[in-house]
């Protein structure tokens, strides 16, 4: 490599770096101080973009359009942040605060929808900025103007940051609330206006990453999911709620992926996440974050009521319905039922990972992915039976578990979860390249349940046996001395380790349990559709069972399969009848967390007591 | 529990749905239409969606087919091959549809295809483009309208060998269509042109290239030609980085689609000149029947067609033309009626292989210009490729599909 390449390469990083710190210093901002974990982060950075599109088109100002589009859609996505923050986010405070994350994703699908409806969804080439649409000579290369002012705009941003932080009250008090903020709300810092003001000032920045990218990239429909987990790996490895951290960790995952395209050209899908994974095992708290404050209440916030007891008779009927119900009701509605099922398991294992263990997992598609094809390669390769090969699922899922989950439970909080997500994305990753054994983005075809399976009623009680089998285990697993002791864990670590407890031994347990359970499920799956795909490993599908957790309710182990049926049925229903299903989902979803601020069984839990 | 709500809500679906079909004797007949209305397909899907309804509507207005009416049932597989697979059971099973067709990507279109051999289903693929689905995994039950990967990147080959560059560089998104679009060209190009060199391949994420650092790449490798099978928003942002950067002077870029409106179009005046693409020159093509469907459709729409208006719409006269020969919607008739099926289209007659189901529909090879009264992108010098020329033998066929 040249020194003249080295330094177009180095200022190629940079100026995606410079873009990256933008979207991850919002980011970091609102989780530091508000707890949020905001996947609505990317929908505002996305808004951004399109506003600045249109702005910039519409506004009669010639050349200078442009440069007042950009602040003037960055402020207005700052705007729409208040409006997020006073309207919905405020009043689910007092819920778990995972229940904000039920709120942002519900949010991701109504502003996807929303910006589908008014800017249509083919791509659209944005505005180029004016004066800086050329490139300058640099080292003997013609270097686009543009990314060498993002270059010098980054730090001046990183600089006004340092200047709010350290030289003004608000920026005290932020510091102050990132650290502690139970401390903070003791000595009468009115809580709710810092909130306030932090989210419109994250949801700003965000807006401006957008505004800002429009002359480089395409606007797409997808914006808002492509960016967002970039941005949390960006701010996870700076350190949450450090925005030097944010600088430091964009800079280097920018610099680290413009070099891996030249050296290691196809690991360029997984080259991120292993250098997350890399440092997270290094420094668990990111370059420059600091270890959280020891929680004071029981529990830290995952569950604040005690677990919840569903009447035994309630139960009963549902299983009996399951039995005897499935013969009279039409193919496609057992199909359904089945895949449901299969759901409901995968959310029941995370369930035992975060609502019993306190550990909340970004990465749970991982046991779901590796179980499918662990069974689909029985099948391709083994030409194993249909029963063995579905046995093999959640052992397959369990070995990978044991594996990654070792390092895993040396973290905690967000960067547990972190680390979860970087080692699906890597099994991603693996699954994806490896053409010759997983068939690659194409999958593996042809893996069908074993003829006098194959109907849909005998599929369905194959299902039902192994789903509702596997929930039924984990309730044991959960009821028993280990699922108490994890919870003795989540609920006051340092008592439970004055008694003796090996608390991280109890986690890895849990975790290689919930990674066996999420790939029986997976295996149920595959069989489902005959087919396996590097999706099934891929973070909608992490996400799509702590959507389902936290909308049955986190404080029972039934809130997973009844959070995995509303949840199921909404999405089979909204596809059916609207091309706008994401609006009409976002908009139940978030009328749900309004209603149910505690999921649906919770409401259970609360009339018991009154 | 909600489970008892759950169930009587499914009952009184189930009542619906079992009541409604049964009523009228001169039914319509229902075709299932699955494809990606949101997720990375959907840029591509809705020019694609307004032809077919202008087909079915045509069809129709002359008194439909076996004297019934054509019902199309949409659905959004989301980009999902499960979601896909789940639509393609429920419009089976509850709304009785006669077949199964669309699909955008390549893994949505093998996922529903290998439903279809599972269940001995028709599954019509509209706009998949990987060879794997007639022919690796192909079967009896699918038929593909549009040219595959094959196709086009052996009628580029042709062209590109006649040129002078020896040099090449690749880049194209890290996934299947990706990869097989480069391979197919750069064998047919080897053997053609031995003293040919291929000097990097690279592979950004699909939907998330950064392009910067892939251009310092290639032109560190100084090639003098570049084959591209980025597509969509990866291609805008590739464009626009390497245009300043002077890619487009220092080398010959083949583009595989990329002559299609669906990716030239978005990049308006921006778009590079004197690429050797394939494309779709709608605004040039002089045969009545297709000027005709040109006018329509603007009509209709408002808007131009591009390449997807023109599949979505030959994928139907298609699909009417086979029930036609059939006589009936039986699946084993309508199979054997594909087999062979000659269809009269907007661009002149194509037939469906009774080898393995391709289409023989072509594609224009051309180089692109900026047409600056339109303000976009448009291809020149362009030759018709009908599909029959580049595609490989049925002997060569038998052999790639007895893998299954």
């Amino acid at each position: 490599m040249s020194p003249s390449l080295i330094l177009i390469q180095l200022l190629s990083g940079l100026a995606h770096a410079m873009v990256l710190f933008l979207i991850a210093s919002g980011l970091s901002l609102i989780f530091g101080v508000t707890r949020i974990v905001n996947f609505a982060h990317g929908s505002f950075y996305m808004l951004a973009a399109y506003l600045t599109y249109t702005l910039t088109a519409t506004l009669p100002l010639g050349v200078a359009a442009f440069y007042v589009a950009v602040p003037l859609a960055a402020a207005s996505v700052g705007l729409a942040g208040l409006g997020v923050e006073v309207v919905l986010l405020r009043r689910v405070y007092r819920a778990p605060e995972l229940y904000q994350l039920l709120l942002t994703f519900a949010l991701v699908l109504v502003i996807a929808d929303g910006v589908k409806f008014f800017w249509g969804s083919e791509n659209l080439t944005g505005p180029a900025a004016p004066g800086l649409a050329g490139s300058v000579p640099v080292a003997g290369q013609l270097f686009p103007t543009y990314d060498l002012a993002l270059i010098a705009l980054g730090p001046l941003v990183a600089a006004a940051l340092w200047w709010l932080f350290y030289r003004t009250r608000w920026g005290v008090l932020i510091r102050a609330a990132t650290q502690d903020r139970e401390m903070v709300a003791v000595l009468g810092v009115d809580q709710a206006r810092l909130f306030t003001s932090v989210f419109v000032l994250g949801s700003f920045l965000a807006g401006l990453g957008g505004a800002l990218q429009v002359p480089r990239q395409a606007l797409t429909n997808v914006m808002d999911t492509s960016i967002i987990t970039e941005a949390f790996v960006v701010v996870v490895v700076g350190g949450m709620g450090s925005v030097p951290g944010a600088l430091l960790a964009a800079v280097v995952i920018g610099v680290i992926d413009a070099f891996g395209v030249l050296v290691l050209p196809r690991a360029s899908l997984v080259m991120m996440f292993v250098v997350m994974a890399v440092i997270l095992i290094v420094r668990p708290w990111g370059l420059l974050g600091r270890p959280p404050a020891q929680p004071r209440t029981a529990g830290g916030a995952i569950v604040t009521a005690s677990a919840l007891r569903v009447p035994r008779p309630w139960m009963a009927a549902v299983v009996a319905l399951l039995i005897v119900v499935p013969p009279v009701l039409p193919t496609f509605h057992v199909w359904v039922l089945v895949e449901i099922l299969a759901f409901a398991l995968f959310a029941a294992s995370l369930h035992l990972l975060m609502g019993t263990g306190g550990m909340v997992s970004f990465g749970h598609a991982a046991s779901f992915g590796l179980g499918a094809y662990g069974a689909a390669l029985c099948v391709t390769w083994a030409k194993a039976p249909m029963l063995v090969a579905l046995a093999a699922a959640p052992l397959a899922a369990a070995v990978c578990a044991a594996l990654y989950g070792y390092f895993c439970v040396r973290l905690s909080s967000i960067y547990f979860a972190m680390l979860t997500l970087a080692f699906a994305q890597i099994a991603f990753a693996i699954v994806h390249q490896w053409y010759d054994v997983t068939g690659g983005d194409n999958g593996l075809l042809g893996i069908w349940p074993a003829p006098w399976l194959a109907g849909p009623l005998a599929y369905y009680y194959l299902a039902l046996a192994s789903c509702g089998g596997g929930i039924a285990l984990l309730a044991l697993v959960e009821r028993a001395p280990f699922g108490l002791t994890l919870r003795a864990a989540r609920d006051h670590a340092p008592r439970a380790e004055t008694v003796g407890i090996n608390i991280r031994l109890h986690q890895w347990l849990a975790f290689i349990v919930a990674g066996f359970f999420g790939g029986l499920a997976g295996g149920t799956f595959v069989f489902l559709k005959g087919s396996v795909f590097p999706d099934y490993l891929a973070v909608p599908m992490s996400v799509e069972p702590l959507v389902m957790v936290l909308l049955g309710g986190v404080q029972a182990l039934a809130g997973a399969p009844v959070g995995a049926a509303v949840y199921k049925l909404l999405d089979t229903v909204a596809t059916r009848y609207t091309d706008y299903w994401q609006l009409v989902l976002g908009a139940i979803l978030i009328l749900l967390v309004l209603v149910f601020p505690r999921g649906i069984l919770g409401v259970v839990g609360d009339r018991r007591r009154a | 529990m909600r489970r008892h709500r759950v169930l009587g809500v499914l009952a009184t679906i189930v009542v619906f749905a079992t009541a409604a079909p049964a009523t009228a004797q001169q039914a319509p007949i229902r075709i299932g239409e699955i494809n990606s209305f949101s997720g990375i397909g959907a840029p591509f899907t809705g020019p694609y969606r307004q032809a077919v309804e202008m087909a079915v509507d045509e069809v129709n207005a002359k008194g439909g087919v076996l004297g019934r009416k054509i019902e199309v049932i949409f659905r959004d597989d989301k980009g999902q091959p499960a979601e896909a697979q789940k639509h393609a059971q429920e419009l089976v099973a509850s709304e009785k549809v006669a077949l199964i067709s669309g699909t955008f990507l390549s893994n949505v279109g093998l996922a529903v295809s290998d439903w279809a051999k599972q269940n001995k289903v028709l599954f019509v693929a509209a706009e998949p483009l990987t060879e794997a689905l007639t022919w690796a995994k192909g079967h009896d039950y699918v038929f593909r309208v549009r040219p595959n990967t094959y196709e086009q990147g052996r009628m580029l080959a042709e062209k590109a060998a006649k040129l002078k560059p020896t040099r090449w560089a690749a880049i194209g998104p890290n996934y299947e269509y990706g990869k097989r679009a480069w391979e197919t060209f750069r064998d047919r190009l080897k053997e053609l042109r031995p003293d040919v060199q291929i000097v990097g391949e690279h592979w950004p994420t699909l939907g998330k290239i950064e392009p910067s650092q892939f251009v310092t790449a290639i032109l560190a490798q100084s090639p003098d030609a570049l084959y591209v099978s980025l597509f969509g928003s990866d291609w805008i942002a590739f464009v626009r980085e390497a245009d300043k950067r002077g890619v487009f002077k220092k080398m010959f870029v083949v583009g595989i689609l990329l002559g299609e409106p669906e990716y030239i179009d978005p990049l308006k005046l921006e778009a590079p000149e004197g690429m050797l693409v394939t494309g779709y020159p709608w605004y040039d093509i002089q045969l009545p029947a297709h000027r005709e469907f040109v006018a329509k459709f603007m009509k209709r729409t408002d808007k131009n067609p591009v390449l997807g208006s023109l599949v979505g719409y030959v994928t139907y006269l298609s699909i009417a033309e086979a029930i036609r020969k059939a006589g009936s919607t039986d699946t084993d008739k309508l199979v054997a009626a594909f087999r062979g099926l000659t269809v009269e289209t907007p661009i002149g007659p194509i037939s469906f292989r009774a080898s393995d189901g391709q289409s023989t529909m072509g594609a224009w090879v051309g180089t692109t210009k900026l047409d600056a009264k339109r303000g976009v992108g448009i291809i020149v010098n362009y030759e018709y490729i009908a599909g029959d020329r580049v595609l490989p033998s049925d002997d060569e066929v038998k052999k790639m599909r007895t893998g299954n």
